[in-house]
């Protein structure tokens, strides 16, 4: 479970307060106004925004000593998720080896994982070769072979058009129901919420609610969201 | 196309007249051989040291790192005089190192010479190479290092994965922006060099007009000088030369991989060698200086007054042909015109000197004329500077306003007025500023032109340095000192200040 203890991150002009768990296993949806924190709330989870107050834990274990890339998570950030130096292959290889020096079985695993996103063959090509739907899949895929216990994605499928944006939210939660990972998923899009979250925490005005569950959220929506919705 | 003019007439003089009966002695070959050796020294020694430098920069806050970057930007408008005397203070027979060395039984080291050159070079060039590659690190998304955060990299995967490929495309172009810069090594190896071991291509054309008066001789040399600085600005071309710039070096990167003890150890080391390196020199020059200042001799004042006139006349010069040049290349005007602006690169001082000479020579006294002579030739240098600075703020404006103030038909003296030089102000201000402390500090053609009573105050204070007046050279160079940056704070401030939009 991933606890938020009394959390507080306070920047000039900004305030955010939480208080709340969520259940392993579980899809969890962001929602709320631009501006809000969401982005902030991921970045504070993933050890990139320093906290005024509380603290955070996964299984019981305070994640503040913690640094990014040992926490139990992988993030996908809105935009440069890959190196645009390095070759897809290499891209996702950087899950298992950040020295790429890689033996001939992680070799294999990292063309199962681009299989696996549905990019087999393009082992070889850099991100300004590959669409953005494929870019995205790379760093999917990524986050597959780093096989941790918490996917935080920050909208990093903003930039898709509708249609695949939905395509790639199916292969999220196929890889989550797969690896049976807790996800957390920062959106401005109601439907993409209710698509695939069971969860939705709404942040607005300076705090982020505890998680609700998405139909019934959505079925009589509290004034806050309401107001975000728009009617 | 003045500028084309000047640079190529003076060019054909040279040529014409190399083709004489003169050859090449074993001397002129030595320089030869000496210039390319020490450019390329340079070169590697500044950017090596430059990197730890760069690097400390690029991943470290502290306060003063603002100010220790611009200080990194000062030694392109020093007078190169003044920091060869402050290096002599510190460096030289008595300064503060040999001191130090003798009173620990050590054997004394020696500024003059190939290592005097190298040491003044890469005073000059070492924080041109290390703004130039922490432009280099900032380029870097800082992205980069939270997605390497975020993927458990050590320091090793974070410099093999994300830092070396940035110094591969760096490198390479600060090398040979270094090397060019130190083939037109002059004044440095006037005062620190000289002698048949360490003797520049660029020294021997002073030392052919000076002490021979072989006027064949030095056009040989200088066509020598022009073939090596075309080869060596043509190669650049191919690797695109990274331009330092002033802004946006201001910001040092979040890094979460840089905590450990030892590389907050290295850092520090690098930034405090670094800074002193830079900074001791100028504090010898303005704490011995400072006392000389009120007892200069008339000469003195009397040089300073020259140098200043020159400056100004220069940076009219510059100012005038500058935004001539770059409006009619922003309008649509062929790359050519950039082109011809750009030509003084690949001629250094003393061959447009010597061409310059070998033109007037005939038809009038050419002392007589020594400081017009230097005025010109330093706007001729301080053009490629200046159109750097102003043709990307140009193309910007006619990008981004050209159709605007087309479809209004404005007149060109209102689109000027109105559209162009109220956002070009502030590239305008420091084009301006850098060509003025260029030419007040500028000792290189005026050592041709220069009869006794028309020394500039860069020549004057080496003349007190050859008469071992240090006192005075002191003052003077604090002088000198002052009045360049006064120049460039008066120019970047005065006309680029308080830009609007």
């Amino acid at each position: 479970m991933l606890r938020l203890e009394a959390l507080r991150i306070s920047r000039p002009g900004f305030d955010l307060t939480a208080d709340l768990s969520i259940p392993k296993g579980t899809r969890t949806a962001i929602i709320g106004p631009s501006g809000a924190g969401k982005s902030t709330l991921l970045a504070a989870i993933s050890g990139f925004q320093p906290l005024a107050q509380g603290r955070i834990t996964w299984d019981g274990q305070d994640l503040a000593q913690i640094p990014p890339g040992h926490r139990p998570l992988s993030i996908l950030f809105q935009d440069n998720n890959l190196f645009p130096h390095l070759t897809a292959e290499e891209n996702i290889g950087l899950a298992l080896r950040p020295s790429l020096r890689l033996t001939t079985g992680e070799r294999q695993k990292v063309r199962a994982a681009l299989a696996r996103v549905g990019l087999e063959g393009l082992e070889q090509r850099r991100p300004a070769q590959l669409s953005g739907g494929q870019q995205s899949r790379i760093a999917l895929a990524r986050a597959l072979l780093r096989a941790r216990p918490l996917l935080l994605l920050d909208e990093p499928f903003a930039a898709l058009g509708p249609g695949l944006r939905l395509e790639m939210l199916d292969l999220v939660r196929e890889i989550t129901m797969e690896t049976g990972a807790t996800l957390l998923m920062v959106s401005h899009e109601p439907t993409d919420a209710r698509r695939i979250a069971d969860l939705t925490i709404l942040v607005s005005e300076g705090t982020a609610e505890p998680p609700k569950s998405t139909l019934e959220l959505f079925a009589d929506p509290p004034p806050a969201l309401r107001a975000y919705l728009g009617n | 196309m003045l500028i084309a003019a000047l640079t190529l007439g003076t060019l054909t003089a040279v040529a014409l007249h190399a083709r004489g009966s003169a050859t090449l002695g074993a001397a002129d070959l030595g320089a030869l051989r000496f210039t390319l050796l020490q450019a390329g020294a340079s070169a590697l020694l500044s950017v090596a040291l430059a990197i730890p430098v760069a690097r400390a920069l690029a991943r470290r806050s502290f306060i003063g790192r603002r100010l220790l970057i611009a200080l990194m930007g000062a030694p392109f408008i020093l007078p190169v005089v003044v920091a060869i005397l402050g290096l002599v203070a510190v460096f030289g027979r008595s300064g503060w190192i040999n001191v130090a060395l003798i009173t620990f039984g050590l054997p004394r080291v020696s500024i003059y010479g190939f290592q005097g050159v190298l040491l003044g070079n890469v005073f000059f060039n070492l924080p041109l190479a290390a703004r130039l590659i922490l432009q280099g690190w900032q380029t870097i998304p800082a992205e980069h290092f939270r997605l390497a955060a975020s993927l458990e990299f050590a320091p090793a995967d974070t410099f093999r994965i994300i830092e070396w490929p940035m110094l591969r495309a760096i490198v390479p172009g600060a090398l040979l922006a270094i090397f060019l810069i130190c083939l037109t090594s002059f004044a440095i190896a006037l005062t620190l060099g000289g002698g048949p071991a360490a003797t520049t291509v660029e020294l021997a054309i002073y030392q052919a007009f000076r002490f021979d008066f072989d006027l064949t001789r030095a056009a040989l040399l200088a066509a020598i000088q022009f073939a090596l600085c075309a080869a060596a600005t043509l190669a650049s071309l191919k690797l695109s030369l990274p331009i330092a710039t002033s802004g946006g070096l201001d910001r040092p990167v979040e890094r979460r991989d840089a905590g450990a003890i030892a590389l907050r150890i290295q850092d520090a080391t690098a930034l405090t060698l670094g800074a002193l390196f830079l900074f001791l020199p100028l504090a010898s020059v303005g704490l011995s200086g400072i006392g000389a200042l009120p007892g200069l001799p008339m000469a003195v004042w009397l040089a300073a007054l020259r140098s200043l006139g020159v400056a100004v006349v220069a940076t009219g010069l510059t100012g005038l042909i500058a935004l001539a040049l770059g409006l009619s290349r922003s309008r649509g005007g062929s790359r050519l015109i950039e082109l011809a602006g750009m030509t003084p690169l690949a001629a250094s001082p003393l061959v447009l000197g010597t061409g310059l000479f070998l033109i007037i020579n005939p038809l009038a006294d050419p002392a007589a004329l020594a400081l017009p002579l230097t005025a010109l030739t330093n706007a001729a240098m301080a053009m490629p500077f200046a159109l750097r600075a102003l043709l990307p703020a140009l193309d910007q404006i006619e990008a981004t306003q050209g159709r605007l103030a087309d479809s209004l038909g404005l007149p060109l003296w209102a689109r000027l007025r109105l559209v162009v030089l109220p956002r070009l102000r502030r590239p305008l201000g420091f084009a301006l500023g850098l060509s003025a402390a260029l030419s007040m500090g500028d000792l290189g053609v005026i050592a041709i032109f220069a009869g006794p009573h028309s020394a500039t105050l860069p020549l004057q204070i080496y003349r007190l340095m050859g008469a071992y007046r240090m006192e005075d050279a002191s003052g003077a160079a604090l002088l000198l000192l002052i009045i360049s940056l006064a120049l460039f704070w008066f120019f970047d401030r005065g006309v680029g200040g308080d830009a609007k939009a």
